[in-house]
């Protein structure tokens, strides 16, 4: 059998596929549905919180932190208790990193504060003697892009169900009546803070950066 | 009976995708080197603003030498191995001259492009999936045409039969798009919206668990079926060509060949262990990362066995040296693998520097070893010349095997000493260690790790310079070498 298909490329190359399919069919499949649902009475994140997802992917903080406790004393211990499925249902993508170069982020919502974090990234090797985090000063300078955030809101709202309130509508007029709550919720969090810059950028109806990612951290519970 | 002598085979495509193995392999080696830097001494992060940052170049360098350097590798050497044990030149084909000239051009232009796009930050974030959707676009297209020149050059090939070597490159094809396609299906945010933010923007069709899942299907098989398949793909080719040996088996490349690709996909959970993902699947994941030694030690057994009673050849050409070390590195590699795919050892391993330890001793001594063997097999048959310097092969070799073993060696002891510190507690069941005692007690290995990636990058500029000399100013050679490779 094995010399016939060498001389017949076509059938060769099917049955390679037929032996290459299985595993995925029957790993991933059967429990699909199980695995996409969320926590009873989980909401989906925030825009602002979406746009600060999109700086932590942007920036690409899950090279060196995960978003993964796992059931060890060890871990439950030092991040707080380990993390169910269905806590990442709105997760898109799952960020749970393969690597702690830094510490696990699954909860850092509960152990840190909008101020320790404006401190932190500002210059991590002051608040934490011998870190090796970079300082991510652009954070502060940079606008975050809280309409690309808006249209994933509406895109998941839309396409995978995901449960948003009725106000998120895909258009240019959508965005100018939403807008306005996404403000009010960086000025919330650039209440909290002590950089000039960024309070003045906020309070002139812009987001830096850094104000989603700790809208986005502090949601991390 | 076909004259093989008569047939010229045109390596005009096999040559262009030569200058960008050693072109991405030096980028991606020299991103690479900077980064493991950076660990050691954080400085190293600031030379270019917001886009220096190890977050922001590590998928720099995960991407150039996946996806630069080694498919070029395995494109180059598709190109060179196709015509010739399919017995058929691409110069008989305009048609196929001409798709792998768009093949090249387009692969060119586009890994340019997706490296620009990830330096600016436009990230999916699925590890060694990082381009965004129209970038993939462009990757598919790319992917698509080798497809056609596959399969072109096979329909109108002399020799009926396939060797082994097709077997794996056409598996390396199958396997590759099966994966990429079903990894990157993504909704880009801007069309369903009329046009709000960015165009690049795209959001994963798969959430939390599902998309872990789906991503480390991918993402290990990526590993699969580009650091494993293909790679063995060129060993069987280039070491009996090299050595004048037939392969020891026909029988173990079989079983090798059919287990490897039925195996394989199973494995990806594994880097899902002690996840959300069903216990089950991570089961599954551990079990049939165990059963992947035999098909991967079958293909290295009989690379090694290919050899039997002529190991005097290992002397006498650096060569088969690079290829037997490359083997014995598969075989070092496909054994860590499995272990650390054990549920309790993984508890310790996962999350720490261990992992990169074991992708580096596989893709450092394996992967690189192997594709450089083939271009030094490669070139004095395409430009017609000896190998410049066996004198410089030698010393490469050596610095850059003492690179590897620095690497593994620091990393596997950084791995461990932080899996253990992170769980150590005291006599009252506290935690002993804070975070960051954990961080700084690994200085000494990252420097270490520093030193060898400085070392294996310069053993890589002295196989460019030789590469260099080889193609363009060595010794002409009057007609084509049979087995050994001609050097100076």
């Amino acid at each position: 059998m094995f010399h016939w298909l060498e001389k017949n490329p076509f059938f060769f190359s099917v049955a390679v596929f037929v032996v290459i399919s299985f595993a995925g069919l029957i790993e991933i499949v059967p429990n699909f549905a199980e695995a996409s649902r969320p926590l009873v009475g989980m909401k989906p994140r925030t825009v602002l919180q979406l746009a600060g997802k999109n700086v932590y992917v942007k920036d690409n903080c899950m090279s060196c932190h995960s978003q993964l406790i796992r059931p060890f004393k060890s871990e439950t211990d030092r991040y707080g208790d380990y993390s169910l499925s269905g806590e990442y249902a709105y997760d898109r993508p799952f960020l749970w990193g393969s690597k702690r170069t830094g510490p696990d982020l699954h909860r850092i919502g509960n152990y840190r504060t909008t101020d320790w974090h404006e401190n932190h990234m500002f210059n991590p090797s002051e608040i934490v003697p011998g870190s090796i985090m970079p300082a991510y000063k652009h954070q502060f300078t940079n606008l975050a892009d809280i309409e690309t955030a808006y249209a994933e809101a509406v895109t998941v709202k839309n396409v995978f169900n995901t449960p948003y309130a009725d106000d998120l509508i895909g258009t240019r007029a959508g965005w100018d009546a939403y807008k306005p709550k996404v403000l009010a919720e960086a000025k919330a969090i650039a209440d909290n803070m002590k950089n000039k810059d960024v309070k003045d950028a906020v309070a002139n109806g812009e987001v830096p950066e850094i104000v989603a990612i700790i809208a986005y951290l502090n949601s991390l519970k | 009976m076909q004259s093989n002598a008569a047939l010229e085979y045109d390596y005009s495509i096999a040559k262009l995708f030569t200058y960008t193995t050693i072109l991405f392999g030096f980028l991606g080696m020299l991103v690479g080197t900077l980064i493991a830097a950076q660990m050691a001494f954080p400085e190293l992060n600031y030379l270019i603003g917001e886009y220096g940052t190890f977050s922001r170049l590590r998928p720099i360098h995960t991407n150039t030498v996946v996806f630069g350097f080694t498919v070029s590798g395995i494109f180059a050497t598709w190109y060179y191995v196709g015509q010739r044990v399919l017995k058929v030149s691409m110069a008989e084909s305009k048609f196929l001259m001409a798709i792998g000239k768009i093949h090249f051009w387009l692969y060119f232009v586009g890994a340019l492009v997706a490296t620009v796009s990830l330096l600016l930050g436009y990230s999916q974030s699925h590890e060694y999936a990082q381009y965004e959707w129209p970038i993939d676009i462009v990757i598919v297209l790319i992917w698509i045409l080798w497809g056609i020149s596959i399969f072109g050059i096979v329909g109108i090939r002399r020799e009926k039969s396939l060797y082994i070597s097709l077997w794996y490159y056409i598996a390396c094809f199958l396997g590759v798009s099966m994966l990429y396609l079903f990894n990157n299906i993504s909704v880009p945010t801007y069309f369903l919206t009329d046009g709000l933010g960015s165009v690049m923007h795209s959001v994963s069709m798969y959430s939390g668990t599902n998309d872990a899942l789906v991503q480390w299907w991918y993402g290990h098989n990526a590993v699969a079926f580009g650091f494993t398949v293909p790679i063995v793909a060129m060993i069987y080719y280039f070491l009996p060509k090299e050595s004048g040996q037939a392969i020891y088996s026909y029988k173990l490349s079989l079983l090798s060949f059919w287990g490897l690709m039925f195996v394989y996909l199973w494995a990806g959970s594994h880097h899902l262990l002690w996840s959300t993902v069903p216990d089950w699947m991570q089961t599954m994941g551990s079990a049939f990362s165990i059963v992947l030694i035999l098909p991967s030690w079958g293909s290295a057994i009989n690379m090694l066995l290919t050899m039997k009673g002529e190991w005097n050849q290992l002397t006498e050409n650096p060569l088969i040296k690079f290829m037997v070390l490359a083997s014995t590195f598969y075989m070092l590699s496909t054994l860590e693998g499995p272990i650390q795919a054990i549920k309790s050892v993984n508890a310790i391993a996962h999350f720490t520097d261990w992992i990169p330890g074991h992708v580096h001793d596989g893709v450092l001594g394996w992967v690189v070893f192997m594709i450089m063997s083939a271009l030094f097999h490669m070139v004095p048959r395409m430009f017609k010349r000896e190998i410049y310097s066996k004198k410089l092969i030698e010393v490469q070799f050596w610095i850059q095997t003492v690179a590897v073993v620095l690497y593994f060696t620091s990393m596997w002891i950084a791995g461990i000493t932080q899996g253990m510190m992170w769980r150590a507690v005291d006599e009252y069941g506290n935690l002993m260690y804070s975070f960051i005692d954990t961080v700084t007690v690994l200085h000494p290995y990252y420097a270490i790790r520093a030193l060898s990636g400085v070392l294996y990058l310069t053993g890589f500029l002295i196989f460019a310079y030789n590469m260099y000399k080889s193609m363009t100013s060595s010794k002409q050679l009057t007609e084509e070498p049979q087995f050994k490779t001609p050097m100076a």
